[in-house]
């Protein structure tokens, strides 16, 4: 119970590392068990039901349904536009946060408010506003409805939150010492930006971007109204499920629920992959 | 610290204020003109509709309680997957995001697989004791929570990752036990973390849309919610109060946000 | 945050006796003699309004307490099948309850009444931009080519099947028709989808916003959007499928169930419908109605009226023929649309 696992590099404990990790005490393990328990009786056990669902026509069942092409048309509509708009987030949800923590500015106390809206804001509400706006009466001119953009447009506006908000605390915890210490050592702004910020907020942006690519493959409210959902051009997967379970086929809805679990675990985990390389370097 | 030259913070500046704007900006300002096209009228009529303001506070109820749960499995979790090693930890840190990925129809059909009364894996045994999950408020309260669950995770693990563990060796050291450490040490520097955490997690729970749909049966005064009643009102030719609510859900998130940025001590960088 | 952790727990603590008090509310006992349950689909919240306001000022209704829930047709159907208490249900189509029937929840001889089941009527018809500027006016004028058409996808919303079956059936019946004429002219309409929104409602929205020159609609839907001052008309082709919406009443229903549906096919029951645009399924009902094209005249006799049992064979032949996820025809002239390219 003593015994401390050492996880990381010791000389960096304390700046952006974990440092030592402790085994479980008593009070910890039972707080544990009780997280757990919940966890496993909200996700774990109905997304095991979905698994379970989609496996009982046996393998055929599975393939038959990933090999339709219309599916398949949507999975890869859904997990590009889903990787586009994480990638913009990255660079604006960081650049947003940037000035809300760093900048100083009359408004700014508004850029804040604005930027949890897309959470609140219910989803048909947003597609209906957003296609006034970007539809074809729009005051711009711009008409994105019914193409891949207006998909892009609509996950851009529900994805907003996510990487600003894991980074502004991180970038209002730095401490300002470690970066004077650089600039006093004769480092440009540019290298102080690049080996003391960036490797500190990388944590933050790759929990942010896992949480951006997450909420963009399962979005469909604000799309509906924007996208036309047409077969093979603006069709995203919820739609398939959807159209599964409206004819009765719970399994092929499953088991399209089930692939998508997988490709969500698997940018999950590289992200955390990509967030420890990142982390140790610099 | 950084000091950006100005010609490049004003670039900055622009960039994201022109991308907010366009993107949440001006979406927002439509719906506050229909929301309040004609005065105060869609707001009259939406409350005096008993409906619309049962929906509100139901909503209300069950953001709170989501929020409530979140935030303390969030927090446990948090300090459990920075500060401590069990196996399983890379396993569960990567399914803590997951539910985020989950389509609400199909969330909605995980719960109504495990837990309907007539044909769940659970259900059934529940409501023989008198547990009823599906459309009634503790199953409504699992798909909110459901879909807001990594929030707060999320916005404490990289703070608490960032902060470093070192005071709290230092008071380990000097004889404090672990419940000290947590309360004196680990939760002051977690603070703003988890308010954000709260803030979103509480925005994202007012504005559930479509698990809910599933999940609480849409029962008109009983068991439907704000955003549900927006779409009723919406598809029953009833847009201007279709609006208003809308416009009440967005109003209250701003509010916590507003509250948050006032109770925070001014900045003492920049 | 300890502030605010305490401010959230004391407002819980407020709220926790409104919650049990709703958590009582919402599984209503079917028992009780004096409550109903009524499962509707989306658009049947302001007709049904008046009519249950009506039915409480009869001897029948005095006093009976109503538990309502609006949604999607399938919606409604699944969630009733996943355990909604409902004593009544009304949805879109008899496919949606005929799943009811399976799952033990209604009898087998629903529909044996006067109406067949059918407690509401209504008809497709197209939805125009006000004016009609391009002059549309019958199923032929869809498929010209640049005509951009916008109807809801049968796949997502058993609603929309209405319309795509009407479509086929204007085909097929017209002079010189068949299967494969049929099956050409729902495949060109289809290529002129500008949209395919998943619901009725949306697909309206998507309308009213800007998109497409014409909607395939319900007739009562439309005369509800005229009603509330859309900038829009509706055209009723001289050849279109009749929409016939059923009700039924659950096996478990409170016995009042019975006394109410009878007041729905009631002249009094009907006319309120009728104001809410739909076709009236009892002879004899005569009434003004806002938003219909001819107030006075609201639903004048549709020249060559399609049905799906008489044109179809019944639903289940049709759902089975047409909407088989794997070899239905329309599902598969979708999936062979790639409208990417």
């Amino acid at each position: 119970m003593s015994t401390a696992v050492l996880n990381q590099d010791t000389r960096a404990v304390g700046r952006g590392r974990p440092g030592v990790r402790w085994t479980l005490t008593p009070g910890s393990g039972v707080a544990l068990g009780v997280a757990m328990t919940w966890f496993s009786l909200l996700v774990l056990i109905p997304l095991a039901a979905i698994v379970a669902t989609a496996g009982s026509d046996g393998w055929q069942g599975y393939v038959d349904t990933l090999t339709n092409p219309q599916s398949w048309a949507a999975i890869w509509l859904t997990v590009t536009q889903s990787l586009l708009v994480t990638a913009v987030n990255v660079v604006m949800g960081t650049l947003i946060a940037w000035v809300l923590v760093r900048d100083r500015f009359w408004g700014k106390r508004l850029l804040d408010l604005v930027i949890d809206i897309p959470f609140a804001m219910p989803t048909i509400v947003a597609g209906l506003v957003l296609l006034g706006l970007y539809g074809p009466k729009s005051p711009l001119a711009i008409n994105v409805s019914n193409t891949k953009a207006s998909i892009t447009l609509a996950l851009a506006f529900v994805t907003l939150p996510f990487i600003v908000r894991t980074v502004q605390p991180v970038l209002a915890e730095l401490d300002a010492d470690v970066e004077e210490a650089a600039a006093s050592l004769g480092a440009s702004q540019l290298t102080i930006l690049r080996r003391v910020v960036l490797p500190s907020i990388i944590p933050a942006v790759a929990a942010g971007a896992a949480l951006s690519f997450a909420r963009a493959i399962s979005e469909y409210g604000s799309l509906v109204l924007l996208s036309g959902l047409l077969p093979y051009k603006t069709e995203v997967v919820s739609v398939r499920v959807l159209s599964f379970i409206e004819g009765g086929d719970k399994t092929s809805a499953a088991a399209l629920a089930t692939l998508m679990l997988a490709v969500a675990l698997v940018v999950i985990v590289a992200l955390d992959v990509i967030q420890r390389r990142m982390g140790r370097r610099g | 610290m950084v000091r950006l030259s100005p010609p490049i913070k004003w670039a900055v500046r622009l960039v994201v204020i022109g991308y907010v704007f366009l993107l949440v900006g001006w979406p927002l300002i439509t719906l506050v003109q229909k929301a309040f096209a004609g005065g105060l009228d869609n707001f009259q009529a939406a409350f005096s509709d008993p409906d619309v303001t049962h929906a509100l506070l139901v909503t209300i109820e069950i953001s709170i309680w989501a929020v409530i749960i979140n935030t303390v499995f969030g927090v446990t979790m948090a300090v459990l997957l920075v500060r401590h090693e069990f196996p399983g930890r890379r396993a569960v840190s990567a399914l803590i995001d997951l539910p985020m990925s989950v389509s609400p129809v199909v969330i909605g059909l995980a719960l109504l697989l495990v837990y309907s009364g007539r044909y769940g894996w659970f259900g059934p045994t529940l409501e023989a004791h008198g547990i009823v999950v599906i459309f009634n408020s503790p199953g409504m309260i699992m798909a909110t929570c459901f879909v807001a669950l990594p929030l707060v995770v999320r916005e404490v693990v990289p703070v608490l990752e960032e902060v470093g563990d070192d005071q709290e060796q230092a008071a380990r050291s000097l004889g404090a036990n672990a419940i000290q450490v947590l309360r004196r040490i680990t939760m002051p520097a977690i603070k703003w973390a988890v308010v954000y955490g709260v803030v979103l997690s509480l925005a994202r729970s007012l504005g559930e849309f479509g698990a809910l749909k599933i999940v609480s049966g849409n029962l008109t005064g009983l068991t439907q919610t704000a955003p549900l009643v927006v779409e009723q009102k919406y598809n029953n030719f009833a847009q201007g109060e279709a609006y208003a609510v809308s416009f009440i859900l967005v109003a209250i998130s701003v509010l916590c946000i507003l509250v948050v940025s006032l109770l925070r001590p001014k900045e003492s960088h920049s | 945050m300890k502030r605010t952790r305490v401010f959230a727990l004391t407002a819980a603590a407020c709220v926790v006796p409104a919650v049990l008090a709703g958590c009582a509310a919402s599984n209503a006992d079917p028992s009780d003699d004096s409550s109903l349950s009524i499962v509707g689909f989306s658009v049947l919240k302001t007709a049904n309004e008046p009519v249950i306001a009506a039915f409480g000022k009869t001897a029948a209704g005095k006093g009976v307490t109503f538990t309502t829930s609006y949604g999607a047709s399938g919606d409604q159907s699944r969630a009733v099948a996943g355990g909604l208490h409902a004593d009544e249900v009304h949805l879109s189509l008899s496919p949606d309850v005929q799943s009811l029937v399976d799952a033990g929840l209604v009898s087998k001889n629903w529909d044996q009444n006067t109406t067949h089941g059918i407690l509401t009527e209504s008809e497709v018809v197209f939805l125009v931009r006000k004016g009609n500027p391009l002059g549309i006016k019958s199923w032929d004028d869809l498929v010209k080519p640049g005509v951009k058409v916008i109807t809801p996808n049968p796949a997502s919303s058993g609603s929309a099947k209405w319309n795509i079956l009407a479509a086929w059936a204007h085909a097929r019946e017209g002079a010189g028709g068949s299967d494969a004429t049929a099956k050409t002219f729902v495949t060109k309409l289809l290529h002129n989808a500008v949209a395919l929104p998943g619901s009725g409602s949306d697909a309206l929205a998507s309308f009213v916003a800007g998109n497409g020159d014409v909607l395939l609609a319900y007739e009562n839907d439309s005369i509800q959007a005229v009603a509330a001052g859309d900038d829009v008309q509706y055209v009723v082709p001289n050849d279109t499928l009749l929409i016939q919406n059923p009700a039924a009443i659950t096996t478990d229903a409170g016995p009042k169930a019975k006394d109410f549906l009878d007041f729905q096919l009631s002249k009094a029951g009907q006319t309120l419908y009728a104001q809410a645009g739909f076709r009236p399924v009892i002879g004899g009902v005569t009434t003004t109605v806002k938003g219909a094209n001819d107030p006075s005249d609201p639903f004048p006799p549709v020249a060559q009226q399609y049905t799906i049992d008489k044109d179809f064979g019944g639903w289940e032949q049709a759902n089975s023929e047409f909407f088989d996820d794997k070899t239905g025809i329309i599902t598969k002239i979708i999936s062979g649309l790639n409208l990417g390219s």
